[in-house]
């Protein structure tokens, strides 16, 4: 069996571990064996669909394009995440649209610009989904924390504002304390890779052959690029949510929480 | 250090006239006014004017919108129609940074911002010296050594202390104090009612909101009464206090929270 290629066998015999956990749960009272087993059937159902449609927009012959309009409805989809995650700061969505297409653009230019990977659809696609999909919860985690450090430190900011500190002045110490969290995570990834975990691509990569130094050579790539669009897209989204809690003269303007 | 890297701006506000200069005109003048807050109406007031005196009190019920008529003068709060003045100028018009710096607010809840006192002086003005955090601190009554302890170490009291000394570095005209002393103890809340009274025979105006009926006979000259979102009754305080309209009279008896 080539190791690229598991069947739907392997994804069967692959469930033997999630069996066991459900049974876990069951025994000890977790309640936890409906949550597993949705989140199991809903990734199942969700990838081979995607898969499906992936090949009509992978398939030989098929026009470019098709790889540009799936990037485009995943920053659209992306960005109503991160919308729906926030409901209470106006305006997200759109922010949240132009900070993730900003990012995947960029990493795009990089990416293709430089030469790091062949431009087709069978880099264009993965690419995008493999940024967006670290940017968008990096940039949910901003845009919440964003609010809730402002929220909760109202009383400074009003006193900063009170002495005369313009309204981006008086929140960039809270919006920086939300930015950190919301980076951090990635940028823990990033110290430890290799030590702790083998990251994803590079794992895929060994597993279907490739030679170790390539692989770990196109993680390196990879991961600049992921920790490097996640900084940009939740500092684009941090700073813009602080700006949507203050008025153009300078007062904060708190939304009622969600 | 916090890292203050803004630099004084020139103030293009007017500057108020000297307390005793009571023909000049009001402090502040609010004109069909309303703010709403969540579709609801939290103020609501036709005309209303702070005159040129040392010092007013504006009381009330809890909730009744004391505060709300407070930040309407430093602009932390908007009105959602009509007009306030300060010395006669639209504050809708006017650069709210600066505004702020001429009238300065202290808070209900004392303040300690990050880092060590003198780092909380400097965010009122940045390009301090070593020798104007220990003149501000002695101002306020505070040890002349404190400003490398950490703001957060202060006790309440001498954290309000640290505030309104905080505040006076921007050379205020007029300062505005929200319930100031009412999370104070006794002592603490007589300390910055004295400095207020050092501020105000130097010129400086102050507008307390307090629901202290004996704190507004001590510190005001004037009393505004604000009862479920309106300007009820204004005037001198013992005319407020001995000649009430039936909705103060049911708020001095104690008959509203």
């Amino acid at each position: 069996m080539s190791t690229s290629s598991i069947g739907f066998g392997g994804v069967a015999a692959s469930l033997v571990l999630v069996a066991a956990a459900v049974a876990l749960c069951r025994r000890d009272r977790l309640g936890l064996e409906r949550s597993i087993a949705w989140a199991t059937c809903r990734a199942f159902v969700q990838l081979v669909a995607i898969g499906g449609a992936l090949g009509l927009v992978l398939a030989d012959g098929a026009p470019p394009v098709l790889s540009w309009l799936w990037v485009a409805a995943m920053v659209v989809v992306g960005a109503a995440t991160v919308a729906g995650r926030a409901r209470e700061v106006p305006g997200l969505f759109v922010l949240a649209a132009v900070a993730l297409g900003t990012a995947v653009a960029a990493s795009l230019l990089v990416i293709f610009g430089l030469g790091i990977f062949p431009l087709g659809p069978r880099t264009i696609v993965p690419a995008a989904g493999m940024l967006l999909g670290n940017a968008i919860a990096a940039t949910v985690l901003a845009a919440r924390r964003t609010v809730a450090e402002i929220r909760e430190h109202r009383a400074q900011i009003e006193v900063r504002l009170s002495l005369g500190q313009t309204g981006p002045e008086s929140v960039r110490p809270h919006v920086g304390e939300a930015l950190r969290t919301a980076i951090g995570p990635q940028v823990e990834q990033t110290k430890i890779v290799g030590i702790i975990a083998l990251p994803g691509t590079m794992t895929g990569l060994l597993l279907a052959g490739v030679d170790p130094l390539d692989a770990v050579l196109l993680q390196t790539a990879v991961m600049f690029l992921i920790l490097g669009s996640v900084a940009i897209t939740s500092v684009v989204v941090g700073r813009g949510v602080a700006r949507r809690l203050l008025t153009a003269d300078h007062r904060l303007v708190l939304p009622a929480p969600a | 250090m916090l890292d203050v890297r803004r630099r004084h701006r020139p103030v293009s506000v007017p500057v108020a006239p000297p307390a005793h200069d009571v023909d000049s005109p009001e402090l502040f003048a609010f004109d069909d006014v309303v703010v709403e807050r969540g579709g609801r109406r939290v103020l609501v007031i036709d005309h209303a004017a702070i005159p040129h005196v040392r010092s007013t009190a504006i009381i009330g019920p809890s909730g009744s919108g004391k505060s709300t008529l407070l930040r309407l003068c430093n602009r932390l709060e908007a009105p959602t129609s009509g007009t306030v003045r300060y010395v006669g100028e639209d504050l809708a018009r006017m650069d709210p940074v600066a505004l702020r710096r001429r009238v300065a607010m202290v808070f209900q809840q004392p303040v300690a911002l990050d880092g060590t006192v003198a780092d909380n002086l400097r965010q009122g003005a940045p390009a301090i010296t070593a020798w104007d955090v220990e003149a501000a601190l002695v101002r306020v009554g505070l040890p002349a050594d404190l400003g490398d302890r950490p703001a957060d170490d202060l006790s309440g009291g001498e954290r309000q202390r640290l505030g309104l000394a905080r505040s006076l570095l921007t050379d205020p005209a007029v300062v505005l104090l929200d319930e100031a002393t009412s999370a104070l103890d006794p002592t603490n809340a007589a300390r910055i009612e004295q400095l207020v009274a050092g501020l105000t025979d130097r010129d400086v105006h102050a507008i307390w909101v307090t629901h202290d009926l004996d704190q507004l006979r001590r510190v005001a000259d004037r009393g505004i009464v604000v009862v479920a979102g309106r300007v009820v009754q204004h005037g001198p305080v013992a005319q407020v206090l001995d000649a009430p309209i039936p909705a103060v009279r049911a708020f001095l008896d104690g008959e509203l929270p």
